[in-house]
């Protein structure tokens, strides 16, 4: 069983938490992943780690409220137990020789953004953050991004905070004047990425893509979060958990990766509405 | 007293039944009938049943025990040599093993050994509520990577000499393969956790959720004071055909199907993790974890489920008994067939269709044995122009796994073969000093015999080299 240390509510649908998971903690680095199990009956999900604290032995999550075992676990409270919690699994977001970068993140996949560019900042790289919510509601971590970035642009759908538009306006607007970095590193729903990666192409920028596909195992196991890379018009399996999360934007797959990803959302929805039902009961 | 001269059935669950229920297969052996075949053994000179055996079981020892309805003799003789007799006596493949050896088999069937170490297992966990003591410890520490046949065998053989284990397992449950991998009609889960709980009485550490080359590495391991490891850490990553189609919704690969409906209990009728249940199948290939596939997927309530083999039932790799078992159930047999194609859903009219890239068919191609290859294996070669289409929503593709890459990469100075197995010595010693390693991990998906075999080759072999450092 691993603790719950603290529970933060960041804002009505993303919550943040800190589990105390020693060994994760003192191995994870930006960009991998852990996988969790809140009951004993719960399913196994895959979720980014967004920070460690090795000397407290906690590692914080953050997570959306998007079906039935996140929902679980947003009603667990601090002090409280989850499960399992197994990790850190991936491989880390590659740093070396990246001395400019620009972070580009979405919605919850801010969260996963953020250590990453937490990490080139302390490495010393200039960092460019892009971050675009749905709207002011839903902005999270907006110091923890100041903190840690040169320049820090924050986009809203609907105009309600921030710059009017999408993550790729601003984006487009640098490359266009000119400037360039070692490398983009864009985190978020997968639209979103793809947008990124066909923004960036025509200035030759590398783009990494930080894939958060369906898994189970998450060891490298049961194949079910593969992901077909395109290489010199060849295609390649790639397995998220092991080869990943972090791949050549250029090579992804988009389509087929969001074809993937709904291949449960009947079962989801339903799982989600009888879970929140549970609790209206309760 | 007259030779009976087969073996005596097995009782089953009824084929109509069976197919629409998770409970095991096989109800196992009456003591009565227990007795009456344990006395068809001749009791011979030479045993050339124990050699058959990976992990030496004194055979006869333990029959003789039965015959005299000693259950609880007989089960203290198989523990000698076996961590998980329950285990083996379900799984194990005894026709090509002990029962082939039998002197009793050359003139008539074979002494039903399987059957046989199953019972005297069931009646120890049935009527034995004690525990084993856990042995005097000699003050050493040993690691083992992965709580799968091998792991578990290696452990339990280390803990009875006195050793102090620690088995890391990657999932939240201890058992591997075996639960899994193996479904719950073929292997209940109960059984493998009673194995796991022997082990614990034994003083057996298993620390769920730590994964070895991430949460820990295996130089770590030694930094904590573990004098050897064993590295049981299984096959891995599973094998796709590389033909088109295989990112479509409903493909799965046969590691994560069972999974799945092992593991996560999506055989369930309200299930926290999902599976596709229903409509047509078709399993690809021919091994055991293909039966099991294809049995899990009519359990769940598939209308029709084919086998698509490329060899013919002849070259079929999986047991007898389980083709058998599969058939009697009802399990549709395309032999000399190959996937060229998965077929998806796309409507060309309206791309947010909820039914785009789901499968909708599989395209196959006729094969016929051509020449031997290298193995002596007849080669299927495909008949040109004889493709054909089969009406199929889900694709399980079991054709075997590649080495998980984890260990290998963090671990410096490991050494493993062009496929990625880790290459060990007779002892079961790997190219790092005090390593060692067995199973799949070693060999690429085998069985969980001889990966016990291994298990139990290492911890001998371990065990010779930390006594010879003091």
């Amino acid at each position: 069983m691993y603790k719950i240390v603290t529970k933060k509510v960041l804002n009505s649908t993303v919550t943040q938490m800190e589990i105390e998971a020693p060994l994760v903690a003192r191995k994870a680095r930006p960009g991998q992943f852990i996988i969790l199990r809140v009951d004993e009956e719960g399913e196994r999900i895959p979720l980014t780690v967004a920070g460690t604290n090795p000397e407290e032995g906690t590692v914080k999550i953050i997570f959306q409220i998007v079906g039935a075992t996140t929902a679980l676990l947003n009603h667990k409270e601090q002090g409280e137990f989850i499960q399992d919690f197994a990790g850190p699994l991936g491989v880390a977001t590659h740093t070396e020789g990246v001395k400019k970068v620009c972070i580009v993140g979405g919605g919850v996949g801010c969260a996963i953004a953020m250590p990453v560019a937490q990490e080139f900042h302390r490495l010393g790289a200039e960092v460019t953050s892009v971050i675009g919510f749905r709207s002011k509601d839903l902005l999270i971590l907006e110091d923890e991004f100041r903190a840690c970035s040169d320049r820090l642009f924050i986009m809203t759908d609907d105009g309600s905070y921030g710059r009017h538009g999408n993550v790729t306006v601003p984006l487009k607007e640098m490359l266009e004047a000119g400037e360039t970095f070692d490398q983009i590193i864009t985190i978020g729903p997968l639209i979103m990425m793809k947008f990124v990666v066909l923004a960036a192409k025509p200035f030759g920028v590398p783009v990494t893509v930080s894939m958060n596909p369906i898994m189970i195992d998450g060891t490298g196991m049961c194949g079910g979060c593969r992901i077909t890379l395109v290489k010199d018009d060849k295609r390649v399996t790639k397995f998220a958990c092991v080869d990943g999360p972090d791949f050549n934007g250029y090579e992804i797959d988009f389509d087929e990766a969001m074809s993937r990803s709904r291949m449960y959302a009947d079962y989801e929805r339903h799982a989600y509405e009888e879970t929140c039902n549970l609790f209206k009961n309760a | 007293m007259a030779i009976i001269p087969k073996k005596h059935e097995m009782p089953t669950q009824a084929p109509e039944v069976r197919a629409h229920n998770f409970s095991e297969v096989a109800l196992g052996y009456s003591a009565e009938i227990a007795v009456e075949e344990a006395n068809r053994c001749l009791n011979c000179k030479n045993r050339p049943c124990v050699a058959g055996c990976p992990v030496n079981i004194d055979i006869p020892d333990f029959i003789a025990r039965i015959k005299e309805g000693n259950f609880e003799g007989a089960y203290r003789v198989i523990s000698k040599s076996s961590s998980l007799p329950a285990v083996c006596g379900r799984v194990c493949p005894q026709e090509t093993q002990c029962e082939m050896k039998c002197t009793l088999g050359i003139k008539f069937e074979p002494v039903g050994i399987g059957r046989l170490e199953r019972f005297v297992a069931d009646w120890h966990n049935e009527n034995t509520a004690e525990k084993p003591a856990a042995p005097q410890s000699n003050g050493h520490k040993v690691a083992i990577v992965g709580s799968g046949p091998s792991g578990l065998t290696c452990a339990g053989d280390l803990a009875k000499k006195g050793y102090k284990v620690t088995v890391y397992e990657a999932l939240h449950t201890a058992g591997g393969v075996l639960v899994y991998g193996i479904p719950e009609f073929r292997l209940p889960k109960a059984i493998v956790a009673k194995e796991v709980d022997t082990l614990r009485a034994l003083g057996v550490d298993v620390e769920t959720n730590v994964i070895i080359g991430k949460t820990l590495t295996i130089d770590e391991l030694f930094d904590m004071g573990y004098e050897a490891v064993f590295i049981g850490s299984g096959a891995g990553l599973p094998n796709f055909m590389n033909i088109p189609g295989e990112a479509y919704k409903g493909v799965y690969s046969a590691n994560e199907f069972l999974t799945r409906s092992n593991l996560m209990k999506a055989y369930r009728d309200d299930p926290h993790t999902p599976i596709m249940k229903g409509g047509r199948v078709a399993v690809v290939g021919g091994g055991n974890v293909a039966m099991d596939a294809a049995r899990t997927a009519l359990r769940l309530g598939a209308e029709h489920v084919y086998i698509v083999y490329r060899r013919s039932m002849d070259e079929l790799p999986a047991r007898r008994e389980e083709v058998e078992h599969a058939m009697e159930e009802g399990i549709d047999f395309q032999l000399l067939r190959n996937p060229v194609e998965i077929l998806g859903y796309n409507n060309p009219d309206d791309p947010r269709d909820p039914k785009n890239g789901f499968v909708t068919g599989m395209r196959c191609i006729r094969m016929e044995l051509g020449e031997p290859d290298a193995k002596g294996r007849r080669r299927p070669v495909p008949i040109p122009g004889s493709e054909f289409e089969l009406d199929v929503d889900t694709v399980i593709m079991a054709i075997g796994t590649s080495p998980n890459p984890l260990i290998k990469n963090t671990t410096a100075g490991l050494e493993v073969n062009s496929h990625g197995g880790i290459i060990v010595n007779e002892g079961g010693l790997t190219s790092r000093q005090a390593v060692y390693a067995g199973g799949d991990a070693v060999t690429g998906a085998a069985t969980v015999i001889s990966a016990m075999g291994a298990g139990k080759i290492a911890a001998s072999a371990i065990d010779k080299a930390l006594m010879a450092r003091k």
